[in-house]
């Protein structure tokens, strides 16, 4: 009686160990060795898997970072507090990176850039842009569909009333994605401190901007004069700021006709 | 002859997936890109050819002399399981976009019971030492044949206009439906 249990058993048993024995040989034979730091620099990284460095995702970022391809800053998301913990673990200093910041570079709401066109269709940027351009008067101005708001992982955009995506600075970790979906590449990054910029994309001549926005940048090179660091250049009939060069002193602002160089109040 | 009546068999006419609708699970989740299926496919005749030896001698030479024929199906998920272990380890070593790329549906090849069907139907089958490896690699090839041009198809299915309430998987069943119909024409071969 006692043997029709413990035959089964035994047999059962003694296979599991010889299949165990031979896995623990396989297991050997085919370890994959990996950096034991790849883990630990996985743990520090964010884990969003947002893209925003430019590798598929944090694991490979944290074996880039560990092989030495990515800088050890090189999460966007993460920031300062990131970049010391994983140049800790790697024994390196980390240069500390001014933290930036999504912007959207177009003043041109609902007030002041008149439509050519309805647009009736898919709610999104990059399907309004196949029909001849998007709805608005300005060809480089943005279309508030929202692409970017969706593209958004952290919740720092959203539809502003007058129909332009607002940033919240807060919630922002300047990921790139919103940037990378415009369409009219109308977010760009920019450093957090500085609050003075063109918002304008628009490289039309004046007169056809003052035609298509009321507070679009028409080149007029107003604001070159009068900066006392030189700091802006116009090229292609749109003023551009040398973040690098500017003190922010707002004489541009006061002085540009439109408002196309604002103040930003944060 | 029989060996040849076992694979066309085992490949078109009793397909594990398209006419016995053994191992599903893999079959649509695997199915989404052509390359994944195609390390699916590899993978699982892998297993189920070298679990239909194994179990035969199992069967053979453990269960039935001392009469635990009762035990065929632990013992044979026993083997198989440790098959998928091994796999899995190789995988990993040799291809890690394919391990990653298989995911989750590599380890469950463990309860994938296409190859628990192969080597319990051996046995039921009567079949001799060669004549289980064939069919189980006719088996496993049939799997690999109907989720490679299953994934094919849903490749292009990506691509074209499909109703929203039918977008996703339930275009996917009924595609897969298509073709087990398409392979019913196979049943009057033998």
């Amino acid at each position: 009686m006692i043997n029709a249990i413990l035959i089964p058993v035994v047999i059962l048993g003694v296979m599991g160990l010889i299949f165990g024995a031979g896995l623990a040989v396989a297991a050997k034979k085919f370890e994959v060795k990996q950096d034991e730091r790849i883990p630990l620099v996985r743990a520090e990284l964010p884990g969003a898997n947002c893209g925003g460095c430019g590798y598929p995702g944090c694991d490979a970022m944290a074996e880039a970072i560990v092989k030495g391809e990515a800088p050890a800053n090189g999460c966007p998301v993460g920031g300062a507090k990131v970049a010391e913990a994983v140049g800790k673990i790697l024994g390196e200093e980390v240069s500390e990176e001014e933290p930036k910041v999504a912007s959207v570079l177009c003043s041109g709401d609902c007030d002041h850039a008149p439509r050519r066109a309805e647009y009736y269709g898919l709610k999104d940027c990059n399907e309004a842009v196949i029909a001849n351009g998007g709805p608005k008067d300005c060809r480089f101005g943005c279309i508030g569909l929202g692409s970017c708001v969706t593209a958004c992982m952290f919740d720092a955009l959203s539809m502003g009333e007058k129909g332009l995506p607002v940033v919240n600075i807060e919630n922002c970790t300047a990921c790139g994605k919103c940037a990378a979906t415009c369409p009219k590449s109308i977010i760009d990054l920019i450093p957090k401190s500085q609050v003075i910029h063109v918002n304008c994309q628009s490289k039309e001549k004046g007169k056809i901007v003052r035609s298509s926005c009321s507070v679009g940048c028409i080149g007029c090179k107003a604001c070159t004069k009068v900066c006392p660091e030189e700091a802006i250049t116009v090229t292609d009939n749109l003023a551009k700021i040398d973040y690098e060069k500017c003190v922010q002193c707002g004489a541009c602002v006061e002085k540009c006709p439109t408002g196309a160089i604002v103040k930003e109040i944060r | 002859m029989k060996i040849l009546l076992i694979l066309v068999s085992g490949i078109f006419v009793n397909n594990f997936i398209l006419s016995k609708f053994l191992g599903i699970c893999p079959f649509l989740g695997v199915s989404k890109k052509l390359d994944t299926a195609v390390g699916m496919g590899v993978a699982v005749t892998f297993v189920m050819t070298l679990a239909s030896a194994i179990t035969y001698i199992v069967q053979y030479a453990i269960l039935n002399p001392l009469n635990l024929e009762y035990l065929q199906t632990i013992a044979f998920i026993l083997v198989i399981a440790a098959l998928v272990q091994f796999v899995e380890m190789v995988i990993k070593k040799t291809s890690p976009t394919l391990y990653m790329a298989l995911g989750v549906y590599l380890p469950l090849i463990t309860t994938n019971c296409a190859v628990l069907g192969v080597t319990i139907l051996n046995i039921q089958n009567e079949y001799n030492f060669i004549e289980t490896i064939i069919n189980g690699a006719a088996g496993a090839l049939g799997f690999t044949l109907a989720i490679v041009l299953f994934a094919g198809v849903r490749e292009r299915l990506e691509l074209s206009d499909i109703p929203k309430p039918l977008q996703g998987f339930p275009i996917a069943l009924i595609s897969a439906s298509l073709m087990a119909i398409s392979f019913l024409g196979f049943s009057g071969m033998i």
